[in-house]
């Protein structure tokens, strides 16, 4: 005889079914999923990261120009402003949907996509002077993971402007419904993901680059 | 930017022209026909039938974990054969072709055998891709999709639009392949593809591109999935079901799903890279230019090895469902067989180099990836004494599930200790790209179709609702595995030989007789596939007699036993309170197996959308565009697919709510529906008959000091 057969559950007392079982908190598990998603995306920056690390010994960039003769440091601190700064407005707008304030919301988000239009300007135009200096991603393998680095970036940065028009959209249409509360926590953490990634990019691309 | 292109291109149609299509290929020509003629008989019979409003409503715009799960099932299934196709079309080349010289019958223009070098170069990249990503993860997810949330009492994953949208994608990947038959050549490069060989230089067809964006749109749906899984298990799990009392096959897909959400990223970067080289012309595994050739054999198999046990856990996982049902004892060691799993997915990012130790890195790393890839047999050690051990004293009913998953533990034995001879560098060194590594590899991957064609067998009766003919899956058991022993044993013997893998033109005449068994051999697999559909079509034809209750086997353990068979689409009337690890082992043996729901609560479903079919149209379009280098194609779908989620996003989905009245009435029909409940009891192995009471003890329990399990049942 097995020892559960001594000691028998008592049927009357015991649980099998979950009567009173809410469900699942349709936002936390929302948060989950999209903390999952920046986990796999840190992994996307991490091996175009380890593709830059490869390819920039000094034969990588074969004859062509090495980051020190084209970065400009100064000039990508005024964009690594901008996209904090964007950061700090979203932070402000995430603040303002605590206390419900519709207006608050709107102000901060379009303050944070006026400050990563700027980001992205000031890329747009870096890349073009790039160009026309003759600093191509065709040029050598080190150019090229240099552009694939910061573009794939500038790619997510872009992505993250169009999600945020589109929550505008959605905040004004439908007010803060559980969907828009948890679109507006993954926006947050999507674009507080890309600022940390350009803390790496500043300082391992830029500031390294020009130093070495 | 964009890179000059050898050969026609228009604005229009980018690189795809009349010529583009092989219609003078006497081999895809005819099958081009047959397929044309096959799915207008399909589209026919669906009309005429009136079936297409079925299909639309039931399965293409489903949102339903177990639907999905069939449909990746069934599309694994397809592209398990299609590569098994290809498998024949290369043991016979090599049975043909092997000779010193011209052998006399030239066929299809080729000198040696029946396939010229560039065609077979396409067959064994189109069957290693399809077998790892379009067969065996679409098995293992769709597995994965009917069962996990049914394991931890879930109604349905955390996201069941992301959970379509991945296998539409999925699907998408497999029509890129498939039409890369009749349009356009494939890669000829390897599955995993070889730097700088695929670059456009050296491979200017569209071969390779269909190549990079098959790779990418897979690697993309299974991404998604992970998500999903990790999702659900983490915040679906029903009231009782603690982290202990996850079942086994439940952890694995939970570790396996991590390895995919970091693996797969590591590939979709490299594979981007490809395009970016063969697109734009930059220069990252060029051969000059500063491009790094072995960065992207780095970056590829940073991905493979951890692919490799994302597809072999989830196996495990249902090997270690189906030996202690029919070993009616609870799993041995569940603690060490959890810790042996996420062991087993931790290893499984610091071993990749040993796919290419020939790369010579030097002693030191060498070492490195020697000792690490030595540590793998260590956990999938115990894996294999837990599950010896759960057999041991058990009573074994030797069913065709069970005897699939014991062969699935002799494969791994020979895989595993071959795998520890490849992981010495010295020995590496010696037979490095010869067939041994391949039949290495394919002991691995039939371990994992051995549990896939398990677990297919062991839960088919828990989604249709009637077993699946026993003494035809045996049957094909044993054609299978005749097959397997005739193909891959003379494969090691070949390997030993000097036979290099991937030769079209095998020039060893002492090989020939190893060929001619090699060929016999497919020949025995190709009645064990004859063996599966008979055993389908048998199995349906007789469903009325082999219906089962909620406990098919009447020996199951864990939570999806509880619930009717076929499981209704709300899964359980009644979210389960979980009391027990192996809930519906300790429900039968306390007598709760008959108890259901007393009370009901309304509960909220998620509506079918076509959404996720779209973008999965979609993204074949994004695919076949820059296969072409249609651009206005590509960017039109592209633009369309982001609108598409825009819409989807600002629609919502309310979903619906089925109330308590209505859950209590359809839990009656589902109830009267089903069988009797009580499914006669397995027959043979040690079953002497009377009730089962083997459970598993859980710390803090009350008496968890159990006597041995041979003993725990009274006998009749």
């Amino acid at each position: 005889m097995s020892s559960a057969h001594e000691k028998p559950v008592d049927p009357d007392q015991v649980v099998l079914w979950s009567d009173d079982y809410e469900g699942h908190d349709v936002i936390s598990t929302r948060t989950f999923g999209f903390w999952m998603y920046i986990l796999s995306d840190g992994m996307l920056f991490a091996t175009l990261f380890a593709a830059y690390g490869v390819l920039s010994y000094s034969h990588s960039y074969y004859t062509g120009p090495t980051p020190a003769q084209f970065v400009a440091p100064w000039y990508t601190f005024i964009q690594t402003m901008a996209l904090f700064l964007s950061v700090l407005a979203y932070g402000f707008s995430m603040a303002a949907m605590k206390t419900g304030s519709k207006a608050g919301v709107i102000n901060g988000i379009v303050a944070s996509m006026v400050l990563g239009a700027v980001f992205i300007g000031l890329d747009i135009h870096d890349v073009l002077r790039m160009i026309s200096m003759g600093v191509t991603p065709e040029v050598s393998g080190g150019l090229s993971a240099f552009y694939a680095l910061t573009q794939v970036h500038a790619a997510h940065i872009f992505v993250g402007l169009i999600w945020m028009l589109v929550m505008l959209y959605q905040i004004l249409k439908k007010g803060f419904t559980e969907d828009v509360v948890g679109r507006l926590i993954s926006l947050r953490m999507f674009w507080q993901f890309q600022a940390v990634m350009w803390v790496f990019i500043y300082v391992f691309v830029y500031l390294w680059g020009y130093m070495s | 930017m964009l890179v000059n292109l050898p050969g026609p291109w228009s604005p229009l149609l980018g690189r795809l022209a009349l010529s583009e299509i092989p219609y003078t290929n006497p081999i895809l020509a005819p099958l081009f026909v047959i397929i044309v003629l096959a799915g207008i008989a399909l589209v026919v019979g669906i009309t005429y039938y009136g079936k297409w409003g079925y299909l639309w409503k039931e399965w293409f715009t489903t949102v339903d974990h177990k639907k999905l799960g069939i449909m990746y099932i069934i599309l694994g299934l397809i592209m398990l054969f299609r590569g098994f196709i290809d498998g024949l079309m290369m043991r016979t080349q090599q049975m043909l072709a092997v000779g010193s010289g011209h052998n006399g019958m030239p066929l299809m223009g080729a000198i040696h055998g029946y396939l010229a070098p560039f065609h077979f170069g396409q067959i064994y990249s189109a069957h290693g891709l399809i077998m790892i990503l379009l067969a065996a993860t679409p098995l293992l997810v769709g597995i994965m999709n009917i069962i996990v949330p049914l394991q931890i009492g879930a109604r349905d994953m955390a996201y069941p639009y992301l959970n379509a949208l991945g296998l539409w994608i999925t699907a998408a990947a497999v029509f890129l392949i498939m039409i890369s038959l009749f349009v356009g050549d494939f890669s000829h490069n390897g599955w995993f593809g070889y730097a700088p060989i695929f670059e456009l230089a050296y491979s200017p067809g569209v071969g390779v591109d269909y190549w990079i964006w098959t790779l990418e749109l897979v690697a993309l749906g299974t991404t998604l999935g992970s998500i999903n899984f990790l999702a659900t298990v983490v915040k679906m799990r029903a009231p009782g079901v603690t982290w202990t009392r996850l079942p086994v096959f439940t952890w694995t897909a939970v570790s396996a799903n991590i390895i995919a959400l970091t693996s797969f990223p590591c590939l979709q970067v490299a594979l981007a890279l490809v395009g970016a080289d063969r697109y734009l012309g930059t220069h990252f595994f060029t051969a000059g230019f500063g491009g790094n050739l072995m960065l992207y054999t780095n970056l590829f198999w940073l991905w493979g090895h951890p692919e490799v046990y994302f597809v072999i856990l989830p196996a495990f996982g249902m090997i270690s469902e189906v030996i202690p049902t029919f070993s009616e004892k609870p799993i041995f060691g569940y603690i060490t067989m959890v810790l042996a799993s996420f062991a087993i997915a931790g290893v499984s990012w610091i071993v990749w180099l040993h796919h290419f130790f020939t790369m010579g890195m030097g002693p030191y790393v060498s070492t490195e990836f020697s000792v690490a890839t030595m540590l793998v047999g260590i956990p999938t050690g115990v894996k294999v004494f837990n599950w010896t051990f759960t057999m041991y004293r058990g009573r074994l009913t030797f069913s065709s599930a069970m005897i699939w998953s014991i062969g699935a533990l002799f494969l791994l034995l020979i895989g595993g200790l071959t795998g520890m001879m490849l992981s010495i560098p010295a020995i590496n060194y010696m037979v490095h790209n010869s067939v041994f590594v391949v039949a290495h590899f394919h002991m691995m991957l039939l371990c994992i179709v051995y549990a896939v064609f398990s677990a297919i067998i062991f839960w088919f009766p828990k989604v249709f609702g009637f077993k699946l003919n026993e003494a035809w899956g045996k049957i094909m058991f044993w054609l299978f595995s005749a097959g397997t022993f005739l193909v891959f044993f003379p494969m090691f013997m070949l390997g030993f030989m000097g036979e290099t893998r991937r030769l079209d033109w095998p020039f060893n005449l002492q090989w020939a007789p190893w060929f001619d068994i090699q060929e016999v051999g497919i020949a025995v697999y190709v009645l064990s596939v004859l063996a599966f559909l008979w055993l389908i079509y048998v199995s349906i034809r007789d469903r009325a007699e082999n219906r089962v209750g909620a406990d098919a086997w009447g020996t199951s353990r864990s939570l999806e036993w509880i619930t009717d068979s076929p499981v209704p689409f709300y899964n359980f009337a009644m979210v389960p309170h979980v009391n027990h690890r192996d809930e519906a082992a300790w429900r039968r043996e306390h007598g709760f197996s008959d108890k259901r729901p007393e009370k009901f609560a309304a509960i909220h479903m998620p509506n079918n959308t076509p959404v996720a079919i779209v973008i999965g149209a979609l993204t074949f379009v994004i695919g076949f565009g820059l296969t072409w280098r249609i651009w206005w194609l590509t960017v039109a779908a592209l633009v369309l697919t982001v609108l598409v989620m825009i819409y989807r996003s600002g629609k919502g989905d309310p979903g619906y709510i089925i109330t308590a009245e209505e859950m209590e009435k359809m839990d009656r029909e589902s109830r009267q529906k089903m069988d009797d409940g009580h499914a006669p009891l397995p027959k043979g192995g040690g079953y002497t008959g009377g009730t089962v009471t083997a459970y598993s003890a859980e710390v803090g329990d009350p008496g968890s000091q159990s006597t041995p399990p041979g003993n725990s049942r009274p006998l009749s």
